[in-house]
């Protein structure tokens, strides 16, 4: 059987495959679109953060055998705590200013961490192998399906709606949400705000993390595997709504589809097809699919 | 008494003569080399810094070897892999800062660009890190040097070793610009000659990070090689994604461009089994082990063949200057040409008249974890492919200086 001429088994795998690329753009895009939505920070170092969970995992493992699993939770840990001391020492500065301050202050921030990770490590990448548990693949029919990127769905996916529901539904949440519209009261409930910020920002960041730990086994753990990815997870934030969590997550999943299925048929525009998307949607309707019109 | 005075007087001027017109003949009594090479971006571990070091060990070397009347210098730049930025400094270095060669010159089109500025300006320009073919056939010039490897000698290495052990049909992966645009046509051409048959390609984007997709593709066409046409983190991502969907071992990779770096960075779980051409292999004799040794002392890495293929050059260009007692580009070149190479990096080497240092390339096979001894120990030797045979034929160069 085929589908616009293409056989249905490959046009399923690319369905699948797109899924779970798709999970990684919304972990992604959840991150930068929580920071954006609560501090006003466009955090260009997230692709960064991205690249250090990865080597946190890898170090951790090369240098002390620290495996998969505890380096799951270690990393975003750990990058998230970086993420802290950058937002106390430095990002808090900017806050009243515009948006593109904070902008250049985590894009050079992101050339920095490259440059040191390429100064260390090489530029060419380390290898991380597949934790015992996760090893192999199951035959699908169509595909065969490795366990460990089902694992990556799975996971993806659990801390995305987690996360989700932590924000929406929460009191956590609902202080995080009241804090970003209007501070002041807030503040006179007696709610630490700038620590709650704080927090928000560490939260992203450990996200970044989350993924890089989850891509470690999949990519080669190189300095240059976020910059890679980073623009893309902007369009499809672009594309969802600047700041909408459920918009990034949806958004996220679709356009991995999109571009898996754009891989079959064209596979020269793969890498364009996003912003090919985006591009119609600012223009049909500015404030992207899930935004609250401005 | 007399007479002993006058000789010792006449012996005096002379070597003063001779020792001042060898002054006059090299511009400032100074050699000075500029390594424009790719220091921090993607080719930065099989050329970049090794790269430097390798040209300073030459020029060391020379020094103490040679005990040479002349100053011999080094520069380096970072050409970012930017055509434009290339030019710009060897145009600032040439016209400028005296240098009298620009080496190294990773990725063709810094290549390409700074070959137009050699020609000129008319100084000498050595290539080890670009791979196209073009270098020596339709942009070819007289005062540059193509030395360590090009797309057609990989492709007549592994892909020719490859079809003739049955590896009958193909399927290639291919970076979608002019490398891997090339790389696919010089390979499918060995493929089909030798009896084999390309089933199809598909090109994908560059850089990219997930080949799922693509990988896929190649499984649905059943071809028993998949060959990858691409280099640097695309390949070893392609390597290690194939490995991951089960795609090796029932069908086999061919890496048509792979350095001992990347090797090293996917380690040998990922990549043991895979053939691959070079020009140079670290462990190979005594010669090569030894100079790879002093190289490691102070890089902490072996080298790659771009990086052996650096020093090697710079030493046969600077030898070429002392015999020729000058650093004029013609005589230096002319005075290249005509000495045959033979060091531990080139065997049988000889730089022809299109420009195309001619030397033995090694087919290799990637270890199994379990055959490697030693740190850096990757390769089988499975056949050495003679200097006459590894390269593209002068008979079938486009090159306008061969004369037909």
């Amino acid at each position: 059987m085929e589908i616009f001429g293409v056989p249905s088994a490959l046009f399923g795998s690319q369905l699948l495959i797109g899924l779970i690329n798709g999970s990684f753009y919304a972990i992604l895009s959840l991150g930068l679109a929580i920071i954006f939505g609560l501090l006003n920070i466009i955090n260009f170092a997230h692709g960064a953060q991205y690249m250090m969970g990865a080597f946190v995992a890898w170090i951790a493992l090369a240098k002390f055998g620290v495996n998969y699993w505890v380096a799951l939770l270690l990393a975003p840990i750990l990058v998230g705590a970086l993420g802290v001391v950058l937002e106390r020492t430095m990002l808090s500065k900017l806050y009243k200013l515009d948006h593109l301050y904070g902008l250049l202050l985590t894009f050079g921030l992101a050339l920095i961490f490259e440059g040191v990770f390429r100064d260390q490590f090489g530029i060419s990448g380390q290898s991380y192998e597949v934790p015992e548990l996760l090893q192999g693949g199951v035959n699908l029919g169509f595909m065969f399906m490795p366990i460990y990127r089902g694992w990556v769905v799975v996971a993806a996916l659990a801390v995305c709606f987690g996360t989700w529901f932590m924000i929406e539904k929460t009191k956590l949440g609902a202080y995080l949400r009241a804090g970003t519209e209007n501070p002041q009261i807030v503040q006179a409930l007696g709610i630490n705000v700038p620590l709650l910020i704080t927090f928000t920002y560490g939260y992203g960041v450990a996200l970044a993390a989350f993924a890089g730990v989850l891509a470690a086994p999949i990519y080669q753990v190189s300095p240059q595997m976020g910059s890679n990815l980073i623009i893309v997870v902007f369009a499809v934030v672009v594309i969802g709504g600047m700041g909408s969590i459920m918009g990034s997550i949806v958004t996220g999943l679709g356009l991995g589809l999109v571009e898996g299925l754009t891989r079959v048929f064209y596979p020269e525009a793969s890498a364009v097809v996003v912003f090919f998307i985006m591009v119609i949607v600012l223009l049909v309707r500015p404030a992207g699919l899930f935004g609250r019109a401005v | 008494m007399h007479m002993k005075k006058r000789l010792t007087a006449i012996c005096a001027a002379a070597m003063a003569a001779l020792a001042g017109g060898a002054h006059a003949q090299i511009s400032g009594n100074t050699v000075k080399i500029g390594v424009l090479t790719d220091m921090s971006g993607t080719y930065s571990d099989l050329a970049g810094p090794g790269a430097v070091l390798a040209t300073q060990m030459a020029i060391d070397d020379f020094i103490a070897q040679e005990k040479p009347t002349f100053k011999v210098e080094m520069v380096s730049a970072d050409h970012q892999n930017k055509a434009d930025i290339a030019s710009t400094k060897a145009r600032e270095w040439f016209e400028r800062e005296g240098v009298d060669t620009a080496t190294e010159l990773v990725t063709t089109s810094t290549a390409l660009a700074v070959m137009k500025i050699g020609k000129e300006m008319n100084k000498v320009v050595l290539m080890n890190g670009p791979a196209s073919t073009p270098i020596t056939n339709e942009q070819c010039n007289d005062v540059s040097v193509h030395y360590t490897y090009d797309t057609y000698a990989l492709a007549n290495g592994t892909a020719k070793a490859v079809t003739q052990q049955g590896g009958k049909t193909w399927f290639f992966l291919t970076a979608d610009y002019a490398f891997g645009q090339a790389l696919e046509k010089d390979s499918s051409a060995v493929v089909t000659a030798n009896g084999g048959k390309v089933l199809g390609s598909v090109r994908h984007p560059f850089p990219a990070s997930d080949f799922s997709s693509f990988l896929l593709q190649a499984q649905a066409s059943g071809a028993q090689i998949i060959g990858l046409a691409n280099a640097g983190a695309d390949t070893t991502n392609a390597i290690k994604q194939a490995a991951e969907f089960g795609i090796t071992p029932k069908q086999q990779l061919a890496g048509l461009l792979m350095f001992l770096s990347d090797v090293h960075s996917l380690g040998l779980k990922n990549s043991q089994g895979m053939y691959l051409t070079t020009g140079f292999y670290w462990d190979r004799d005594d010669q090569t082990r030894a100079w790879s040794k002093r190289f490691f002392d102070k890089q902490k890495r072996m080298p790659t063949m771009v990086q052996a293929g650096q020093y090697s050059s710079v030493l046969h260009y600077l030898k070429a200057v002392k015999a020729a007692g000058t650093d004029d580009t013609a005589k230096v070149m002319a005075q290249m040409k005509k000495t045959p190479i033979n060091d531990f990096f080139a065997r049988n080497g000889q730089i022809r008249e299109d420009g195309r240092m001619i030397h033995d390339m090694y087919l290799v096979q990637v270890k199994k974890p379990d055959e490697s001894k030693y740190p850096w120990d990757y390769y089988h030797i499975r056949q050495v492919i003679p200097a006459a045979e590894a390269f593209q034929p002068l008979s079938q160069s486009r090159c306008p200086l061969v004369k037909k």
